[in-house]
């Protein structure tokens, strides 16, 4: 058998030993590419003591995992990580490279893109492999989310994407799969492009887990009026055993903090339920939960653009049917 | 200390509308902005020469009309103005761009290098870093705050879940959040002499050191080979009555659909 020698390489993104998961989705979207140009999955691992996570890339289809593990890389920093990766593309040359469009992602792609000159496509929410021409097609929002923009980079390799969290679907983990663990070697010098971290501080936040990782989700906008008008959206999402979002609008006037934001600027979700409430329904809103299985949203205004994509729209006052629902549903619970 | 902004002048995204026959955006009538997060990092520039004494910089590529963003800047404090503006620069993907850029503040004196994160209407954040990478400068993208100690720059850089404080020898490159400031307006006496008084420069293709295959579209990687306005899904039931049959039909979907 011929040795297959294309490649799609993943950036195994991971931060303080823990996998962040749209690499696990990516690696779902690039083992389907990869049967459709013959290709192998390639997660590439950078960090410090990292080598432990391979398994779990392998669960998730990579065929192969790149280690870098390197005290320089122990903590996410632009420099030794374009490095690193650079290097990792020069020796693999793959077709395609795809990063999350997490704030580490969306700093290291455009930088590795400069480095090695090849095109980058940001915030993508599809990508093929047409099928005629074997072109490899990334989708993306434009205009606030107002048009659809389908790219191609036609003679620079490898083509490179940043993919939006949430939108890609990761496979059911297969823990008995394996693969080739590679360690690269690595010679990384401390030069003027590095930069020191003083300090970290983690942030404080509303929520209780990751909004992407919800199954329920409960939303506010500026309808419900002030921070405290959140109270009843926490009500109903504890009776539901879910989470509370926000629109834009709400965490620009300080109600609630940027961790619980659904959008264009803030985070895509796909939750089983979507409840959205007091939220006219912004494209940029839209463009974060219109692939939720189920939405639901209540409104005081007909007119409100939300009930366009909504399965089932309640024109109404939030804090009248809002309280009165919970109160249903805790009946029912009890 | 000089500091060099980069801005864009884009369409204010919020009004932008689809032609729903032939699904293209209707420019007419959307107000052209400046880009709110060059804003910031305008602001930024401006209060670090407020603070240390600076001269600032701003820098602009885009057609002719980009000149307003540039006199709005010049109104809220700027000492220079560049509009960088020639067809052959025309069609430029983030890669393009950002060579031509860094190709133009190379032949400026700068410390520093202050971009916003994105603009409103590619959203990309690729032009700031992929600049530093030209330039051979360090960058520090998503800006909260922004410190200058000697020859040092100290940044406070928001992550999802954290912050980092990182520090850097200038020259750096630094990409601004909307939360990094709230930018001032323009003054009266700053309009009359951005529009009567000051010059925003010009240049053109034979103004800026760059070899021919790294400009406009030419020079881009990437291609957009076809645009089309969102598929919406089909609007589903929407129901206008009392509280208490509206609780009712809810609690009867969310059994349906296993939820309760």
């Amino acid at each position: 058998m011929e040795k297959n020698t294309k490649n799609i390489i993943v950036f195994a993104e991971q931060v303080d030993q823990q996998i962040t998961p749209v690499a696990f989705e990516l690696l779902g979207k690039a083992r389907e590419l990869a049967e459709k140009i013959e290709a192998e999955v390639v997660a590439v691992l950078l960090g410090w003591q990292v080598g432990h996570l391979a398994q779990e890339l392998f669960s998730y289809g990579a065929h192969r995992v790149i280690l870098c593990d390197h005290p320089q890389l122990e903590q996410y920093r632009t420099e030794p990580y374009t490095a690193a990766f650079s290097a990792v593309i020069a020796q693999l040359k793959p077709q395609i490279a795809l990063y999350g469009a997490t704030s580490i992602g969306r700093d290291l792609a455009p930088r590795i893109a400069g480095r090695i000159h090849t095109g980058l496509t940001a915030d993508c929410t599809g990508l093929e492999i047409e099928a005629e021409t074997q072109r490899f097609l990334m989708t993306r929002p434009a205009f606030g989310g107002n048009l659809m923009a389908t790219i191609v980079c036609p003679d620079h390799l490898p083509a490179m994407a940043t993919v939006r969290p949430g939108v890609m679907v990761k496979r059911l983990p297969d823990p008995s799969a394996s693969g080739e663990l590679i360690n690269f070697d690595l010679d990384l010098v401390e030069n003027q492009l590095y930069t020191k971290i003083l300090e970290v501080i983690k942030k404080e936040t509303s929520t209780k887990q990751n909004i992407q990782d919800a199954r329920i989700l409960v939303a506010g906008g500026r309808g419900m009026k002030s921070a405290e008008g959140f109270q009843i959206l926490q009500d109903l999402a504890d009776a539901l055993g879910g989470e509370v979002a926000s629109s834009r609008a709400v965490v620009d006037a300080g109600w609630r903090d940027k961790s619980g934001q659904v959008g264009q600027t803030g985070k895509t979700v796909r939750p089983n339920l979507y409840i959205a409430c007091g939220i006219s329904g912004a494209i940029q809103h839209i463009a974060g939960m219109e692939e939720s299985d189920f939405i639901i949203a209540i409104n005081s205004d007909s007119s409100a653009p939300i009930f366009r994509i909504a399965d089932v729209g309640i024109v109404g006052d939030v804090f009248k049917i809002v309280p009165k629902l919970t109160a249903a549903i805790q009946r029912k619970n009890q | 200390m000089n500091i060099v902004v980069c801005i864009k002048q884009v369409p204010d995204t919020k009004e932008v509308r689809i032609d729903p026959v032939k699904g293209t955006l209707i420019r007419q009538g959307v107000p052209s902005i400046m880009n709110p997060d060059d804003k910031s990092a305008l602001e930024a520039a401006l209060r670090l020469k407020d603070q240390k004494g600076a001269r600032v910089i701003a820098l602009s590529m885009g057609p002719l009309q980009a000149d307003t963003v540039l006199r709005e800047a010049l109104a809220m404090g700027v000492d220079e103005a560049y509009l960088i503006s020639d067809g052959a620069f025309g069609g430029a993907d983030t890669w393009a761009t950002s060579s031509t850029l860094a190709a133009a503040i190379s032949k400026l004196d700068y410390d520093l290098v202050l971009t916003g994160r994105q603009a409103i209407d590619g959203d990309t954040a690729q032009v700031g870093p992929e600049i530093a990478e030209h330039l051979g400068i360090p960058h520090i993208s998503y800006a909260e705050e922004i410190r200058i100690e000697g020859d040092t720059v100290v940044v406070k850089r928001q992550f999802e879940d954290r912050y980092q404080i990182l520090s850097a020898k200038m020259p750096v490159l630094i990409t601004a959040l909307s939360e990094l400031n709230q930018p001032r307006y323009m003054t009266p006496g700053g309009i009359f002499s951005a529009f009567r008084e000051k010059e925003v420069a010009r240049w053109t293709r034979a103004d800026i050191p760059i070899d021919d295959a790294n400009i406009g579209l030419k020079g881009s990687p990437t291609r957009v080979i076809a645009t089309y306005p969102k598929q919406m899904k089909e609007p589903g039931t929407k129901i206008e009555t009392g509280v208490d049959e509206s609780v009712q039909y809810l609690l009867e979907k969310l059994k349906e659909k296993y939820i309760l």
